[in-house]
């Protein structure tokens, strides 16, 4: 008796569920997926956030948007994330942020091939003309600005060390950016080392540039995360009044500590989470609006200052 | 005439060696507070190597100890930041905390052992899966963020990670007794000798009347421990905690215990050689950053082929015994 009743409910369930479907329907409810690595680190985590929150935000203003999100660990279950879309929940549109350019290339130009329409975020497609939409930070700016900083604000001869990300084709367009804006200049590079864009990593990466150079003039940790840790390496040393530290992205307690005057961290540089806001907003209004979202939507990075620090300073988001 | 064990020298020779060549292309190297940095860094993968290495000596292995390590380091961050509201922003609140650091470790040890021996798991694929239940819940914990301990709490934690006597720091001191306590424990005590035995063939061992299963727990709750102990010397370094803490430990520890001439497949463990395995593969790090041989690239290759060769070096060394 209770097992025959056990087996009737799933069987309710579907039947309500087919229901709903038949109705969601006849609203022509449009389905957009978005598809991000997920939350290993505090850029990401507050790109996680910022995606969250916009979605949240367009499903309340519009009933009929539907949105999927999934992150992933690795470029494989990136794939099939989006395989999954696909195949089973009709997507109408993608926003997907690369894990890497080359694997995602193909599984992404299937999805456009199926006549949807694609919004390709921060890191490129291998293959050109895939995407429909094209929204990024700008990476050469990213290290132009920090540069151009060091060479206009620090003394002659002033001595530069570099904690550089995870070795990938975005890490080396920062480097580029930042060597070339202090080529000519009389500013010296002393050493350049992955941190990897890891607080552990960078402390363990600093606490050698200090035993190993005896004058540092400035450090560029090109990334919050790392700055972090390159703080606490050097008060270890007891070396704050020597440098001063440019990190990126704009962490907020990084900020707050601009807004400050902390004469340690002068400045940041922006590279903001929330460009995945920018994405999936255009491309819902690619569904809702008669607006032309195509083509490309690059975010310049600003130099974050003790004036205009509180604009970038968000303090409900956790990066 | 003292015959001298040669396949034990291996990764002596290997540490010796790194030592020397550290010392020739950077004097920098051998200043007291370049060997204090690398000590005290080696200290959380070295406790936990220890740890470690009664676990592969029985014959098991954790995965999970990476994960566990940034997930009690969380959990401890918001233990105090929660409790300095009830007891203020003192020595106690950070003995609270520390407590629940080892008492979070020996429960997740617990749950791990349990799982291998009550469940009777294998157990790669037990602490496979609780390695992604402890990154996941710490992810989750901090919003996809960082999990931050109050500056004031701070400020009076500090210490335990900084300071010290002289330049011999906490961790430092923490790391030898626990190296000292675990060769001991290994050597000269029923338990020790119960984890070699078990390790080597568990089936003499069960007729032999030891409580296999229990002895089994027992590794995995003293590792959880060790575990515990690492995260109440990491927490004060950054204060911090995120879903990036602790990535890969569990690797580098396994690493360690297996250059120091620990035996993966179990019945042979030297907690004294997992020491040397600590050190040779902090020191590798310390050393690639202090000279400028080869592109940073290429870091991770020359670890790589130090480990194999340290490795290579031993089993040469058995063959010729």
């Amino acid at each position: 008796m209770k097992r025959r009743n056990l087996l009737k409910m799933p069987m309710a369930a579907a039947a309500v569920a087919l229901m709903a479907g038949g109705a969601m329907a006849q609203d022509e409810t449009t389905v957009i997926g978005v598809s991000i690595p997920s939350a290993t680190h505090g850029f990401m985590g507050g790109l996680n956030w910022h995606a969250q929150d916009t979605i949240d935000r367009l499903e309340e203003a519009y009933p009929n948007l539907d949105f999927v999100l999934s992150t992933a660990g690795d470029p494989g279950k990136q794939v099939s994330d989006i395989e999954d879309m696909l195949a089973t929940r009709n997507i109408d549109g993608l926003v997907v942020l690369p894990f890497e350019s080359e694997p995602l290339t193909d599984p992404v130009k299937m999805v456009k091939e199926a006549g949807k329409f694609v919004t390709v975020v921060d890191r490129g497609l291998a293959e050109e003309g895939i995407e429909d939409l094209y929204v990024a930070g700008d990476n050469t700016a990213f290290g132009r600005v920090a540069g151009e900083y060091f060479r206009d604000n620090l003394d002659a001869g002033a001595k530069i060390v570099v904690l550089r990300g995870i070795p990938t084709t975005l890490d080396n367009e920062r480097v580029e950016a930042f060597q070339a804006a202090l080529e000519g200049s009389d500013k010296e590079i002393l050493d350049m080392q992955h941190g990897n864009w890891n607080r552990d990593d960078a402390f363990n990466v600093m606490q050698d540039y200090l035993a190993k150079y005896p004058e540092i003039d400035a450090v560029w940790a090109a990334d919050d995360d790392m700055a972090i840790g390159v703080l606490e390496a050097i008060a270890q040393a007891g070396r704050e009044e020597e440098m001063v530290v440019v990190g990126g992205a704009g962490m907020k307690e990084i900020v707050s500590r601009i807004m400050e005057g902390d004469p340690q961290l002068p400045v940041n540089v922006t590279y903001p989470p929330a460009l995945i806001s920018s994405a999936i907003e255009m491309t819902a209004l690619n569904f809702v609006s008669n607006a032309p979202v195509t083509g490309r939507y690059i975010i310049s990075s600003q130099l974050i200052t003790p004036e205009n620090a509180e604009q970038y300073h968000f303090p409900d988001s956790p990066f | 005439m003292k015959r001298i064990d040669l396949h034990v020298l291996g990764p002596l020779i290997a540490l010796v060696a790194l030592f020397i060549l550290g010392a020739l292309l950077n004097p920098a190297f051998l200043a007291p507070a370049n060997l204090s940095n690398v000590l005290a860094r080696s200290a959380f993968i070295g406790l936990i190597a220890v740890g470690m290495t009664f676990v592969i000596t029985q014959g098991g292995l954790d995965l999970s100890v990476g994960s566990m390590a940034a997930f009690l380091a969380g959990v401890t961050i918001m233990a105090m930041n929660g409790l300095a509201g009830v007891t203020g922003e003192n020595w106690g609140t950070i003995m609270l905390g520390m407590g629940v650091a080892l008492a979070g470790g020996a429960a997740a040890g617990f749950v791990n052992g349990a799982l291998i021996t009550k469940a009777r798991i294998e157990a790669f694929i037990v602490t496979l899966g609780t390695m992604g239940i402890f990154r996941s819940l710490v992810t989750w914990l901090a919003d996809g963020g960082t999990l931050s301990l109050d500056s004031g709490l701070r400020s009076i934690y500090r210490p335990v990670y900084y300071g010290g006597i002289g330049w011999i720091t906490w961790p430092i001191i923490t790391f030898a007794i626990v190296a000292v306590l675990g060769e001991w424990v290994m050597r000269h005590t029923r338990f020790g000798r119960h984890v070699e035995a078990i390790g080597s063939n568990d089936r003499v061992a069960r007729y032999s009347a030891v409580d296999v299963e229990r002895v089994r727990l027992m590794t995995y709750v003293l590792l959880g421990l060790l575990v515990g102990l690492a995260t109440i010397l990491y927490v004060p370094r950054l204060g911090s905690a995120s879903g990036s803490t602790g990535v890969l430990w569990e690797l580098e520890a396994i690493a360690a215990v297996i250059i120091g001439g620990t035996a993966l497949k179990g019945g042979r463990g030297r907690v004294w050689g997992t020491v040397v395995g600590v050190l040779i593969l902090s020191m590798i790090d310390n050393i690639l950053n202090l000279t400028d041989l080869v592109s940073p690239y290429l870091n991770g290759a020359i670890q790589g082929v130090i480990i194999v060769l340290a490795v290579v070096l031993q089993r040469e060394k058995r063959a010729a015994e």
